[in-house]
């Protein structure tokens, strides 16, 4: 599953990155709080959040995250949407909260395993 | 191999670039990646309790050929109670720097469990230094 099937399947907007579509899913992680993602997200993990500024593209970086998808229709800030270009890890945004988005993230996935 | 960063307190903005050019040198030398991501995990950790917390600071990256042992020093406020900050949970961060996601009290947490051994000390109103030391094999 790449993060292109997400999109589609959930209708989320596509802020920034779409040179990254491409990119693997292999799970998830909801979260707001950094260190929390920086500590139990792993590699190939979408993540889940409300937080817009640049250092959640410095943990997707780090992390090697699949794509961020923002909840409640948040947009990336200007300098984190750069940054997702620039590194080709897609940041995303859905119109639902965090709770419907991830459970509707975990089934999909799941399926596709 | 030694390499130095400087961090800038207070400059969000470039948190974790100091961490990122390290797990480019690390990934260059082919070092495990599960010792990369425990690396940066604890890294990036460092040096945003720099910016949180210190004025400015440095990282110091010294590479051999079997471990990683990294210094971060910082000129700050200093940790007055260093058992206290390492519980899970205990913060002293800003209002606005908890906003950000920052400041939940589990950074020094994430370094210990991402570090093979982790020393700091600390003096009040000078500066904290912490050495991170990982092995590779």
């Amino acid at each position: 599953m790449i993060v292109q099937d997400i999109v589609e399947k959930l209708g989320l907007k596509v802020c920034s990155g779409a040179n990254g579509l491409n990119r693997e899913i292999e799970g998830g992680y909801t979260s707001d709080l950094l260190s929390d993602v920086m500590g139990n997200a792993d590699e190939n993990h979408v993540w889940v959040t409300l937080q817009t500024h640049k250092n959640i593209m410095a943990i997707a970086s780090l992390k090697e995250l699949a794509a961020i998808v923002l909840v409640k229709g948040y947009e990336p800030e200007a300098d984190a949407a750069e940054q997702s270009n620039e590194e080709g890890i897609p940041i995303l945004s859905s119109e639902e909260e965090a709770f419907e988005l991830t459970g509707k993230l975990y089934e999909i996935i799941n399926q596709a395993k | 191999m030694e390499f130095k960063f400087a961090i800038e307190g207070g400059n969000f903005s470039k948190a974790g670039s100091a961490s990122s050019e390290v797990k480019k040198i690390l990934k260059q030398l082919n070092v495990n990646p599960k010792i990369i991501k425990r690396t940066v995990v604890s890294l990036y950790e460092a040096e945003v309790n720099v910016v949180a917390h210190a004025f400015e600071g440095n990282m110091n990256v010294d590479i051999d050929t079997d471990k990683i042992v990294v210094k971060i020093e910082d000129k700050g406020p200093g940790i007055p109670d260093i058992d206290q900050a390492m519980q899970e949970g205990y913060s002293t961060a800003s209002p606005q720097v908890r906003e950000m996601g920052f400041g939940a009290g589990m950074g020094l947490p994430n370094i210990k469990r991402n570090s093979d051994q982790m020393n700091i000390t600390s003096k009040v109103d000078v500066g904290t230094e912490l050495e991170i030391i990982n092995y590779f094999g």
